[in-house]
Formats: structure tokens, C-alpha cells, sequence
């Protein structure tokens, strides 16, 4: 689509290098995919034998993975480990960037998404996505909102609006500190009110999954702290992937936990699991700062 | 090395460094004080030339329509067993009458009646009032026929020649053979001056008149300014959509491939055309191919489209490749189209730059002149075009043609007028669209 977007793309799977460096200790093997304990939900979000390629590059290998009904499926890993790449796959926003291509499988409640008559729109509908970066639009906090439901036809007068926004608003936690200034612009807000306006953006249209790609690494530990509390919240009520870079953010929010190295899914389990007894040394390593 | 060594060495690059760095904001300084001195030079000199042609020498004088000069019967009224076509023969038969009436003469009494000790004839006299002063009378007349025998207050404009004397334009210690205008008219004229008859006015009819060759005075800017204005209509309605369009595909949905690369390396190369080159296009295809009428603005308005468009092209593109990627992935994320994502969001973002684009688009145009002549914008055209369809000067080019004026000394300061008159039409669009951008950057 555009240069920038796949350079950023680029960028993101760069590093590899040095990774490549200091893991040739270690021999490549497939996903160990473990099996889910005691926490057993009905799995959402099944992916199988996904690999993406950025041109002639290959930048995901076979990753297989079940996502939980509502609860937060954690996503970690060194800088350039395709968990980003991943996490795109399920709202097909790689299919924005030009040269990338994805094979294997990744269905929502049993329908394939990669399915040629299915949609993209229809499928960002149902899987909302929060990104790196708060990035609400140049519009007034109420148009931020609103804009989900009005372009997918989701409200029916301008009272079934404002229900919507004020609801968005306040699962968001933002609704006290914006009621007064519906109409003032979303990008005036402070940089962690701005990522909770992007989540009630998101969560404006009813989805069922939100993608959070790294969602408060803009953010101070004060913002960050909100949002998390806010994630937790939320998954009362959606299933939620999310992109981090913080251990402890994922310790502290995930029920459970993917591994991912070089492009590869190493290691994924309950969170608890994974950071007192990781079954592979890789995992281990990261989670106890040897690299990443 | 030790830290010693090491600082001295520093030190030592370091007068150099800022003697570099003073030297080089001195040219950034004397390069603007440069181009603001040239800036300051060419408005000085436009300004004190075209000022005074924007007041002009107008006689205020007491004008008796005589009836042993205005020798025509009563204006006919209708009677009512007379047809509509009977009566307009009839009218016109009698306006033709009116316009025999030997209008100078009356012109000649006025003058020698507001100066009656003048040595001047009455060709000299005559030679100091503008000619279409006897038309202007003649219209008074038709318009009220009842005006006969009476005497009013008319204001003449003074001939050009009167206006230059007048003014100081020609040097009066001149031989009589190098005069435009002979002794007693030139001593006639200074004497009305000095008793208040001849009036330094403010000359609307720049404003008003079209342009005119037989009178000079009373030459106007009304048809050049209405060509122009036509001919900005149909740049804006053509080349902003068009422009626009075209650069949001290949910006945002055309695939990257050598095909779309030879288009920009095509819409870039456009720009650099010389205009008259899409003048000459121009004559080719749209007067000689789809028969436009010549000199009309349409077809003017149709070649500074042509012209504009890679301007506005090249710009949108540059505005919406520097819409952060951030802003599409937001509405993409939540499901908005492709279009509407385009639309909706990143479209509106760049609207300042695009206007800031056509603003300069269109001045540019404004101010294009060599295509124009290659589709017969050139012609002397003295009326105000109703539509872009008729015949129509602009006003660039009629800047060119009083230039080349053979009446130099007159037109010289008219041509100044007719460029301050180009010039604020100019800084007109840029305060609307700077107006306009403000605006639009607040409210996004």
C-alpha cells in the first residue's frame, strides 16, 4: 500500500542477525504447542501452519496456535520475531502491506479468514486491533468513536449514538474525563487518554477479538498501568491478543503466554507455566533477560 | 594522547568552525536582504508608475445642450394604431438623427464657454477632450430627450495627450514640433486646470471601461478582468477535481508498477513544459480539433487547466504520501474501506496542502501569458465577455498590448495600473486561500 507501512514492516524483522548470532546455541524445531491445563475455555481463534513472507523472506514459520475465548493471550519475544506479523494475520492488516503473503490457516469461530469470498471489511468488524502508537483520528473525541458504528451501519438514530459512544467511552474508563469535551479533538488528549479513546474506538463496534499490538510501549508507567487494568477489565467481555514487550506486563495481564523466537512459536501455555517452569531453555533464557 | 593534547586540538578547530558558521548565516542574510531588496525595487517602481494612472485628468463643465446645434425633433412617442416594429423604425430613425448632431460643437461651446478669452480653434480645443465625449453626450441626449435647450453639470474625461501634459508625463520644455498637442491647447489646458474645470479624478472607468484604441483615456481593464475570472472559473473547476483524482489513484490505489512509474516520471516532466507549448497544444487540439471559438476563455481556461495539473498532481501526491501511515491503519483496523479510509480520513488531512497547491496553481495561470497568444487571446476585444464562450482579452495580455502601445507615455503608466490590478487580484486569492488553510487547520 504504501512505502512507509512496509518499511516499518521491514524494519520490525531486521534484527535478526544478531539474534541468528546468539541462538545458534540453540537447534531450530517446530512449535512445541503444549496442552492448555486447567483453565479450559473454547478456543476462538485457531491458527495452523501459518507462515508469512515479505517478498522473497520469510518471516513466520508454521505457527500454529489456539486463541482462548475471553481472556488475554499474550504474545512475546525479542525485537523481529514475527510476533507483530502474527498478530496482524488475524485482521488481515498485512494484507495492506504490498508483497506480503500469508499461507496456512487461521479461523475465527470455525470460518477461515484467508477465505477469498469473506470480506476484510466484515472481518476488521469483528476483530478490532489497537496499535503501537495512540493514533486517534484528527476529529473531535465524539467522531472518534462514532466513526466504527456509523460506516458499518451499527446505530440507527443519533440516541443510539451516543449510547454508543458514552458505553464505548466508559468501558474504556475514559468517559469521566471526557463527558465535557465530546467535541473538542481526540488528538488534544494526553498520550495514554489517547490509547484508551483508540480502545473505545475499538471496542465501539462490538468485536470480538481486539488485537493490542504493544499498546503502551508510547506510554508512561502511570498510563501504562491504566491500560492494563483496562485490559483486564475487558476480558470480561472480549477475547484479546496482545502484543508486548514488558514480561511483566504480559505476567501481569495474560492468561496466557506465546513464545515466539526467529519467527518461530516456541513455546505457548498458561502464563503462570511459562514464566515459573518454561519447557524450552530459549524461553527461559528471554524471560530471565539472558537476551532479547 | 593525553586530555591536554586532546582539548588543544579541539580548540584549535574551533575558531575555524565558527568563523564557518558566521560566514555561511551571513550569505543566508545577505541573500534575503538580496531578493527583498529586488522584491522592494520592482513594487517601488510598478507603484509610482501605475499609481497616477489610476487618477486622471476630468473635466467638470456646464454643457448646453443648444438647440441651434442639437437640431432634431421630439423624441416619437407611440401612438396607438402604430405597430411595435413601425414604432422602433421610427425611433432608431430618429436616434440616427441624434447621433448626426455635430456633438463637438456643443463640447466646443462648453469649453470656450469655461474659458472664453482662448486663442485656441476649435481642433485644438477639441484635441484636449477625450473623443467618446461626444458619444457620452449623445447618450444623455437619448436617454433624456428633454434635456434640450438646458444646460448641466458633465463630467469629460481629458484626452490622453491633455492628461500626460497635464501630469508632467512629457517634458514641457520641449520644442512646439516635438508637442503632442499645440501651444494654445496646451496653455487652454493648464489655464482649466489652474481654475479648477480640469480635475484630477480617480478613474473608475478602469474598472468599468473595456479597452479602447480611438480613446485611449478612457481605455479600460472590465473585459481583461472578466476573461480572466472565467478563464480562473474554469481552472478551478477542471484542474482541482481532475488533479485531485488522479493523484489519490496513483497515490492510494494504483499498483506500483513500471507502467505507473512512467506516469510520474510523465506528470514530473509536465511541469517542466514550457507554457507555450500548451499554448500551442492547445491551438491544436482545442480550437483546431474541437472548434472552440478563438480567444474565448473557455478554450484559454481549458490550456492553463492543461498547465495547472501537474502542479496540483504533484503536490496532492507529496501531501498525502506525508499523511502518517498511522492514520490509515487506524480506520483500516476498524474495518473502514479502502475508499473510505481515502475519504473520510486521510483526504481531509491534506486539504491545506492541496489548497496551498491550487492557489498556486491558479496564480500561475492567472499570470501565464505566452499560451494565451498562441490561441488568439491577443485580439483587441473591447467588450465584457457574458459567457466563457465569447471573445475575451485577459488581463496579462492586456498588459502585453498596452505595452506595445504606440501611445507610450499614456500607456506606460496604464500597463504599471494593469499590473497593480493583476498583482492584488494575485494577493486576493492568496488571502483567501491562507484564510481558507487557517481555517481547515483548525478545524482538523
Amino acid at each position: 500500500m504504501n512505502e512507509n507501512t512496509q518499511l516499518e514492516a521491514r524494519e520490525m524483522h531486521m534484527p535478526t542477525e544478531k539474534i541468528v548470532a546468539r541462538s545458534d546455541l540453540y537447534e531450530m524445531e517446530s512449535s512445541t504447542v503444549r496442552t492448555p491445563d486447567a483453565e479450559q475455555r473454547p478456543v476462538r481463534v485457531t491458527a495452523r501452519n501459518v507462515s508469512v513472507f515479505y517478498g522473497p523472506k520469510q518471516s513466520l514459520f508454521d505457527v500454529s496456535i489456539d486463541i482462548p475465548e475471553k481472556a488475554v493471550t499474550a504474545f512475546i519475544g525479542p525485537s523481529g520475531c514475527g510476533k507483530s506479523t502474527f498478530l496482524r494475520c488475524f485482521n488481515r492488516m498485512n494484507d495492506t502491506i504490498e508483497g506480503c503473503r500469508v499461507t496456512g490457516k487461521i479461523s475465527l469461530d470455525g470460518g477461515d479468514i484467508y477465505d477469498p469470498a469473506l470480506d476484510v471489511v466484515e472481518l476488521r468488524a469483528r476483530v478490532g486491533m489497537v496499535f503501537q502508537k495512540p493514533n486517534p483520528f484528527p476529529k473531535s473525541i465524539y467522531e472518534n468513536v462514532a466513526y466504527g458504528p456509523r460506516i458499518h451501519g451499527l446505530a440507527r438514530s443519533k440516541a443510539d449514538m451516543d449510547a454508543i459512544v458514552e458505553s464505548s467511552l466508559q468501558k474504556a474508563s475514559l468517559w469521566n474525563e471526557v463527558k465535557d469535551r465530546l467535541h473538542e479533538p481526540g488528538t488534544g488528549l494526553s498520550g495514554g487518554q489517547q490509547q484508551r479513546l483508540c480502545i473505545a474506538r475499538a471496542i465501539a463496534v462490538s468485536p470480538e477479538v481486539i488485537l493490542m499490538d504493544e499498546p503502551c510501549s508510547a506510554l508512561d508507567p502511570i498510563a501504562t498501568a491504566r491500560i492494563e487494568e483496562l485490559i483486564d477489565e475487558l476480558k470480561q467481555n472480549y477475547t484479546i491478543v496482545i502484543v508486548t514487550h514488558s514480561m511483566q506486563q504480559a505476567a501481569r495481564v495474560s492468561q496466557r503466554t506465546a513464545f515466539f523466537h526467529l519467527g518461530n512459536l516456541v513455546e505457548e501455555g498458561p502464563t503462570d507455566l511459562i514464566f515459573t517452569s518454561p519447557g524450552e531453555k530459549r524461553t527461559q533464557d528471554y524471560i530471565t533477560g539472558r537476551y532479547g | 594522547m593525553t586530555s591536554n593534547e586532546r582539548l588543544a586540538l579541539v580548540r584549535a578547530g574551533l575558531s575555524a568552525r565558527h568563523r564557518r558558521e558566521k560566514r555561511f548565516r551571513f550569505y543566508g542574510i545577505a541573500a534575503i536582504v538580496l531578493a527583498l531588496g529586488f522584491v522592494a525595487m520592482l513594487f517601488a517602481m510598478i507603484l509610482s508608475r501605475g499609481l497616477p494612472a489610476f487618477t486622471q485628468a476630468t473635466f467638470s463643465l456646464d454643457v448646453h445642450f443648444d438647440p441651434a446645434i442639437v437640431k432634431v425633433d421630439k423624441k416619437p412617442v407611440r401612438s396607438s394604431e402604430q405597430s411595435p416594429a413601425e414604432y422602433a423604425k421610427e425611433i432608431s430613425a430618429w436616434e440616427r438623427k441624434v447621433t448626426m448632431v455635430n456633438w463637438n460643437k456643443v463640447i466646443e461651446a462648453a469649453v470656450r464657454n469655461a474659458a472664453p478669452e482662448t486663442t485656441a480653434n476649435s481642433r485644438e480645443i477639441l484635441s484636449i477632450v477625450e473623443t467618446n465625449a461626444r458619444f457620452e453626450l449623445r447618450d444623455m441626449f437619448v436617454a433624456d430627450p428633454a434635456l434640450l435647450g438646458k444646460t448641466v453639470p458633465v463630467r469629460m474625461l481629458a484626452s490622453a495627450n491633455a492628461d500626460n501634459w497635464l501630469k508632467g508625463n512629457i517634458d514641457r520644455s520641449l520644442p512646439d514640433a516635438q508637442q503632442q498637442l499645440r501651444d494654445p491647447a496646451r496653455a487652454l489646458a493648464d489655464q482649466l486646470m489652474a481654475e479648477g474645470k480640469i480635475r484630477n479624478a480617480f478613474a473608475w472607468h478602469i474598472f468599468t471601461n473595456v479597452d479602447s484604441r480611438s480613446a485611449p483615456a478612457s481605455a479600460g481593464l472590465a473585459g481583461a478582468f472578466v476573461g480572466s475570472l472565467y478563464m480562473i472559473l474554469v481552472v478551478i473547476v477542471l484542474a482541482v477535481p481532475i488533479g485531485v483524482m488522479s493523484a489519490v489513484y496513483l497515490e492510494e490505489f494504483a499498483p506500483k508498477n513500471r507502467f505507473t512509474d512512467l506516469i510520474e516520471v510523465n506528470i514530473n516532466n509536465l511541469a517542466a513544459v514550457p507554457s507555450i507549448v500548451f499554448g500551442l497544444l492547445g491551438a491544436a487540439v482545442f480550437i483546431n480539433y474541437f472548434r472552440l471559438p478563438l480567444s474565448a476563455p473557455l478554450a484559454g481556461g481549458l490550456v492553463l487547466t492543461l498547465m495547472t495539473l501537474p502542479t496540483v498532481i504533484i503536490a496532492t501526491r507529496s501531501a498525502l504520501r506525508a499523511v502518517p501511515p498511522s492514520l490509515r491503519q487506524a480506520a483500516l483496523g476498524l474495518g473502514a474501506s479502502k475508499t473510505q479510509t481515502v475519504f473520510h480520513h486521510v483526504l481531509p488531512v491534506t486539504y491545506p496542502g492541496i489548497l496551498t497547491a491550487t492557489i498556486i496553481g491558479v496564480a500561475q495561470a492567472l499570470g501565464e501569458t505566452a499560451p494565451l497568444l498562441l490561441i488568439g487571446m491577443n485580439a483587441f476585444v473591447a467588450q465584457v465577455p457574458a459567457t466563457p464562450l465569447d471573445q475575451s482579452s485577459a488581463l496579462p495580455v492586456q498588459i502585453f498590448l498596452w505595452q506595445g502601445n504606440e501611445n507610450r507615455n499614456f500607456f506606460e503608466a496604464r500597463t504599471s495600473a494593469a499590473i497593480i490590478v493583476l498583482l492584488g487580484l494575485m494577493l486576493t486569492l492568496n488571502a483567501i486561500a491562507i484564510f481558507l488553510r487557517s481555517k481547515l487547520e483548525k478545524r482538523a
